[in-house]
């Protein structure tokens, strides 16, 4: 221990960056980790499991919260399923998963679906209900639908809030998919996970390498929600 | 230490050193026997995820509110903060505390400093909206009778601004009693420790006693700071 703290601090990241681009022996031997090979099979096994998860959570409690928001009812549930949603251990969730219902992909993505249907279903309830009545009524005088109000009307003004739900729902499923190795399905968080393969620098990697997406995806959404807001609102807020 | 956490068996010092041996070979969806037996068990990691719970709302909300009130005084301060604490909110907490491992290395510290991080983004989010929504006929009222920024502040907008500084302190709170099951991954401790426990995930009565001690916790907490802004907003009481 002659180097100071932050010097090795220094050296670790490097290992780290090392472990990324090349093939080294696994801590327990034998078998080759890290390179760029294993990095994407872990990272594309992240993503899919992300973005099929952020899928059903979306396709369940988008239309849910559009028609209760709506019609104005259930907003005990609508609003409530946010406020229980948080408290659900995700750790838990997942151990449970694996060990009473199976390990496996179908599985996984039930329980991290089950993790961003919340925040999707209440922030949509509460940006329908948000919603000015005059620019509901106008559009009722207009003659539309049912189906007319809502998607011409209050789907996109509602569209920063409903964002704010799928941007929370996809954080907490990234970060609970970084996790999903425990339930038999090798993600990026496998890295973190089994230290004693891959040692401190596969880590430091997989740290990193969850971190920047998080953040990517992240910035994808964000611009998402900027493309999908409608003019007007943008114009409002500057 | 956790390393090399895979789903195996029962490893040997789990099994030895507790009565509801029944409960853990059958290991059925839940065993109320194991309960009655090992209660004492939870008693130390419901205390570390007390620990680590308060610790990092109390650190988040001292930072979050400084941060939003200079934010207030300096409004050009506001966007940079906001993306600042977007981006540590953004970065899962297993994976924060693994950034920080070069640094602090592994522990309760570690767990904190991640959870803490965490916690920014929604409290400042919620002070600054909070501080925002007060309507300016009041602040207009309160320089006019004579009031300095300093007295408006703590005197008038603040506590105007206390349900949505509550609802914050409430969202933070409750995701990180949660969220703090995950410190077990850092050895920070806390109720994750007893979902799994040694190198296995694969005893459910276990798992289900201390994810439901966590939602019970979660729950609590929540209660308290509901009846906390009741308490110091008598006036919303009145107003209705």
């Amino acid at each position: 221990m002659t180097a100071p703290p932050l010097a090795a601090g220094f050296g670790l990241f490097g290992d780290a960056f090392n472990f990324v681009f090349n093939k080294q022996e696994a801590e327990t031997g034998g078998v080759l980790v890290g390179g760029l090979g294993q990095i994407g099979e872990l990272a594309a096994k992240q993503l899919e499991v992300t973005v099929l998860a952020l899928g059903v959570a979306i396709l369940l409690a988008l239309p849910a919260g559009l028609l209760l928001g709506h019609f104005g009812k259930g907003e005990f549930v609508a609003v409530s399923a946010g406020n229980a949603g948080r408290a659900i251990p995700e750790l838990a969730l997942i151990a449970l998963m694996a060990t009473a219902v199976g390990v496996g992909l179908f599985n996984l993505v039930v329980a991290l679906a089950i993790l961003g249907i919340p925040p999707i279903l209440t922030n949509t309830f509460v940006g329908i209900r948000q919603v000015d009545s005059s620019s509901v009524e106008a559009a009722k005088g207009m003659g539309m639908t049912n189906r007319e109000i809502i998607t011409k009307v209050e789907l996109p003004l509602a569209i920063p809030t409903i964002m704010g739900g799928v941007r929370t729902a996809s954080i907490n499923i990234i970060a609970t998919a970084t996790i999903a190795p425990l339930a038999g399905i090798l993600t990026l968080g496998d890295l973190i996970i089994s230290r004693n393969v891959y040692g401190d620098a596969g880590v430091l990697a997989g740290a990193i390498l969850v971190a920047l997406m998080a953040i990517t995806i992240e910035g994808l959404l964000a611009g998402v929600q900027w493309r999908l807001t409608p003019r007007g609102l943008k114009l409002q807020r500057s | 230490m956790i390393d090399g956490i895979a789903i195996a068996a029962i490893d040997d010092e789990f099994f030895r050193d507790r009565s509801g041996g029944g409960c853990i070979q059958e290991n059925r969806l839940f065993c109320p026997g194991w309960v009655a037996d090992n209660y004492d068990r939870y008693v130390d990691p419901t205390l570390q995820h007390l620990v680590l719970v308060l610790s990092s709302v109390a650190a988040g909300f001292i930072i979050a509110f400084s941060l939003a009130i200079l934010a207030h005084r300096h409004r050009w301060l506001s966007s940079p903060f906001l993306a600042g604490t977007g981006i540590l909110y953004t970065i899962p907490s297993i994976s924060f505390f693994f950034l920080l491992l070069p640094i602090t290395g592994r522990g309760a510290v570690t767990a904190i400093i991640a959870l803490t991080a965490f916690t920014l983004q929604i409290i400042f989010r919620n002070v600054t909206t909070g501080l925002r929504n007060v309507s300016p006929d009041v602040t207009e009222a309160g320089r006019g009778v004579g009031l300095t920024s300093k007295q408006l502040l703590w005197q008038v907008e603040l506590p105007l601004a206390m349900p949505e500084i509550i609802a914050g302190l409430r969202i933070a709170t409750v995701s990180t009693v949660a969220l703090a099951t995950l410190a077990v991954f850092a050895n920070g401790g806390g109720l994750g420790a007893e979902i799994i426990v040694g190198s296995n995930i694969t005893f459910k009565t276990g798992i289900i006693v201390a994810g439901g001690i966590a939602v019970v916790m979660a729950v609590l907490f929540d209660a308290i700071l509901l009846l906390t802004g009741k308490y110091l907003t008598p006036w919303a009481k009145a107003a209705r």
